[in-house]
């Protein structure tokens, strides 16, 4: 009896995607011209200077946000991709993680101010997120797969619905730990809720924030090469053939490349979060030149654990 | 509600939980605070008061006594469960959040217990935030906050981070912040509980400068009594959420309402508290300059005093006589009463704390005359009295006469003692007041 009872979940799951592709067909046809030509512009900015500039670019951005040492490390280290000739690759991987990032940001922000504002909303929220966390990144693959069809934008979607979590639970976090006495503060002076998020809580809470930001960015990185399984091209289309030829050199200089660039973009972000006063609150006139005060919150320790590699650039 | 007071609370309850206002309700039949269920719990019980304008109102409790509470409801951060809330004249019970708003920024400023700064904005964008929030321009708001945060002492600060300064400064910043948006009510929530006690004692009499100079409505929370009697011109007491005693510093030392607040009260410095005025008797050794020296005498020898207050016009004190000298003067049928007046007499503003009259009532045989800001004699401070209200001792059971310069002259020996004219003013009435 209970051998021939099974619960049909998947075919449900499967079922309830087929109605949504037959029914919003046009809609994620939109979607889908949308992230091409977002992924396409940027992976053009990148590609048609010669590789030189966008060192020279990325180099400048390590010294004006770290100093001099992460500038030399980001040169070394983007050469080194250079001399293995995964340039190309790179860059077009590099694209889909800024597009996937920047859109998962672009949601994740905003819900997580949502979460924090809302008990509700964050009891909402929350066990979607353990959902979206939790499941195989590689699920999100095959609807993706249905819905946009091989090429790149499966890669970007899958990727996007995975690296958003923390960006959501981060930002509630951060707004929930600032201190309540001071946006009662702003209360008792009469600013409405949209002043206080926006000179309070937003850059009270913007280290927690980028911390959660640098994991978004992370964690799509990671999928890079997941994304490579369903057309997603660059690095990750590489590191799956070598696979599938056993080539280990071909994986090691493609994997190379992608630790490479995890190591730029982690210390970048981390930088960003640490430097917040001068960066993130621009419509704060600088009354001084003044360093950064001595109580703002060191870089959360979080920022720097997916790092693949310790050693710093 | 008349038109001095500026907040005005009437039967206030605010009660935290699943159904506040069915609390409410038994509350007003008479259930207890401890016997309403689990789930509310009540914060604040009937409170009702009048804050007069340019009073400092202290409300006093221990902690969860409901004070922070109650202090909150007053600018709307809470909504009370029941009851109004009245400032200036508009009810903010229910408003719409963007008339509360106008009232936070326009009424009401608040001085928080850990500062509650904006660490991101130096010391003088945090002093002209409120002005921000109402859209004053910037280099206006920052003119204005300038202005304040020098008057709070902090010029050369401006441009520091909160981080930067220490406890008491950071403090001032709050306050700054607060007095910046020239709000007429500034509430104070233990601002100065998280402070040393030599800073606080400073922020104290820096508060009232500030509010004698500007002449704010405060209403100051406290846990600390010898604060709310320092800086009160009226104070509530709070006990379970419920007001059990509002007066005067001195009433609450002098008459409290029940054993709650009389043990709470038992370790007040008296002394500083108390003022010459509430503990001064009706002086009875007094005589008008034109009764002159044979009126003098008559009152004295009445009285049984050794000494006697002389008047002028209006109650004006001119100074002391005593019997020898009258008595010389009637001897040799002299009228003028002024030319025996002795002026070294110890004499204090009706204000003056009891600690400082230990020391002129050590040096003066006469008991200390209160006389206000047009020299008019409005009582005296025997030394009997001043013990008795430090040990809060009722003065009335003994005859205030009996503490005035009890003459040792008896009348059958005048003609004897007139006889002695060497003998000095002082000598004898030390002996007088000293036996």
């Amino acid at each position: 009896m209970i051998d021939e009872f099974r619960l049909p979940l998947g075919d449900i799951v499967s079922d309830g995607i087929d109605v949504l592709t037959e029914t919003f067909r046009p809609v994620f046809d939109l979607i889908r011209l949308v992230l091409v030509a977002l992924y396409e512009a940027v992976e053009f900015v990148l590609m048609s200077p010669p590789f030189w500039v966008i060192i020279a670019i990325a180099a400048a951005l390590a010294y004006f946000v770290k100093g001099w040492k992460f500038a030399v490390g980001t040169i070394v280290g983007l050469l080194v991709i250079v001399g293995v000739n995964q340039w190309d690759n790179s860059m077009a991987s590099l694209a889909l993680v800024l597009v996937a990032s920047a859109i998962a940001i672009a949601i994740s922000v905003p819900l997580g101010i949502l979460a924090a504002a809302s008990t509700r909303a964050s009891a909402t929220i929350r066990p979607i997120l353990d959902f979206l966390q939790t499941m195989p990144a590689f699920v999100y693959l095959v609807p993706a797969l249905i819905l946009f069809r091989v090429g790149v934008v499966p890669g970007i979607v899958a990727t996007i619905v995975f690296a958003m979590a923390p960006g959501v639970r981060f930002t509630e976090l951060g707004i929930r730990g600032v201190d309540k006495e001071v946006v009662e503060a702003g209360h008792a002076f009469g600013s409405s809720p949209w002043r206080i998020l926006r000179q309070i809580q937003l850059p009270l809470a913007m280290p927690t924030i980028m911390a959660g930001i640098n994991q978004v960015i992370m964690l799509s990185l990671s999928m890079v090469v997941i994304a490579g399984l369903v057309g997603g091209g660059g690095l990750g289309s590489d590191v799956v053939q070598a696979l599938s030829r056993i080539d280990v050199a071909l994986g090691f200089e493609a994997g190379l490349s992608v630790v490479i660039i995890a190591i730029y973009l982690d210390r970048l972000t981390a930088a960003l979060s640490g430097k917040r006063r001068s960066v993130w609150t621009p419509w704060r006139r600088k009354a001084s030149p003044t360093q950064a005060a001595p109580a703002t919150a060191p870089a959360p320790a979080a920022a720097t654990t997916d790092a693949p590699v310790g050693a710093s650039l | 509600m008349s038109s001095t007071s500026s907040v005005s609370v009437k039967n206030l309850y605010k009660v935290f939980g699943r159904r506040p206002k069915d609390a409410v309700r038994k509350l007003r039949d008479g259930t207890l605070r401890s016997e309403l269920g689990q789930h509310e719990t009540a914060a604040v019980i009937d409170a009702s008061f009048d804050v007069k304008k340019g009073e400092i109102f202290v409300v006093m409790g221990l902690s969860g006594s409901g004070k922070s509470t109650l202090i909150r409801t007053l600018n709307g951060l809470l909504e009370p469960t029941s009851g109004t809330v009245t400032i200036d004249g508009t009810d903010i019970s229910g408003i719409p959040a963007a008339r509360l708003r106008e009232v936070r920024q326009k009424k009401v400023s608040m001085v928080f217990q850990h500062f509650a700064l904006f660490p991101h904005r130096t010391v003088l964008d945090n002093a002209a935030y409120g002005l921000e929030v109402q859209g004053v321009p910037r280099p206006e708001r920052l003119r204005r906050a300038r202005r304040i945060v020098n008057i709070v002492g902090l010029d050369g600060w401006a441009d520091k981070y909160p981080s930067e300064l220490s406890g008491g400064m950071q403090q001032r910043v709050g306050l700054a912040r607060a007095l910046a948006t020239e709000t007429d009510i500034l509430l104070m929530d233990e601002s100065f509980s998280a402070l040393d006690p030599l800073i606080r004692r400073e922020m104290q009499e820096q508060l009232l400068e500030l509010q004698a100079e500007l002449g704010k409505t405060i209403i100051f929370i406290t846990h600390d009594l010898n604060e709310a009697m320092f800086l009160g011109d009226r104070i509530a007491v709070m006990r379970d959420g419920r007001i059990v005693q509002i007066g005067t510093p001195e009433e609450i030392l002098t008459d409290p309402a029940n054993d709650y607040v009389a043990q709470f009260v038992q370790d007040v410095d008296r002394a500083r508290v108390l003022t010459a005025a509430t503990v001064m008797e009706p002086a009875r050794a007094v005589v008008p300059l034109s009764a002159g020296p044979r009126g003098a005498l008559r009152v004295m020898r009445d009285l049984q005093a050794g000494a006697a207050f002389v008047l002028g016009r209006d109650r004006t004190l001119l100074g002391v006589v005593s019997d020898r000298h009258v008595m010389r003067q009637v001897k040799s049928n002299e009228t003028n009463l002024s030319l025996v007046i002795n002026q070294e007499h110890a004499s204090v503003p009706a204000d003056a704390a009891l600690v400082d009259l230990f020391e002129l009532a050590v040096e003066s045989p006469l008991p200390i005359a209160v006389i206000d800001d047009k020299r008019r004699l409005l009582g005296v401070i025997p030394r009997v009295t001043l013990l008795a209200a430090l040990g809060n001792v009722p003065t009335n059971t003994t005859p205030t006469t009996v503490m005035e310069p009890v003459s040792i002259i008896p009348d059958a020996e005048l003609d004897a003692m007139l006889a002695t004219p060497e003998h000095t003013l002082t000598a004898a009435s030390n002996e007088g007041t000293l036996a």
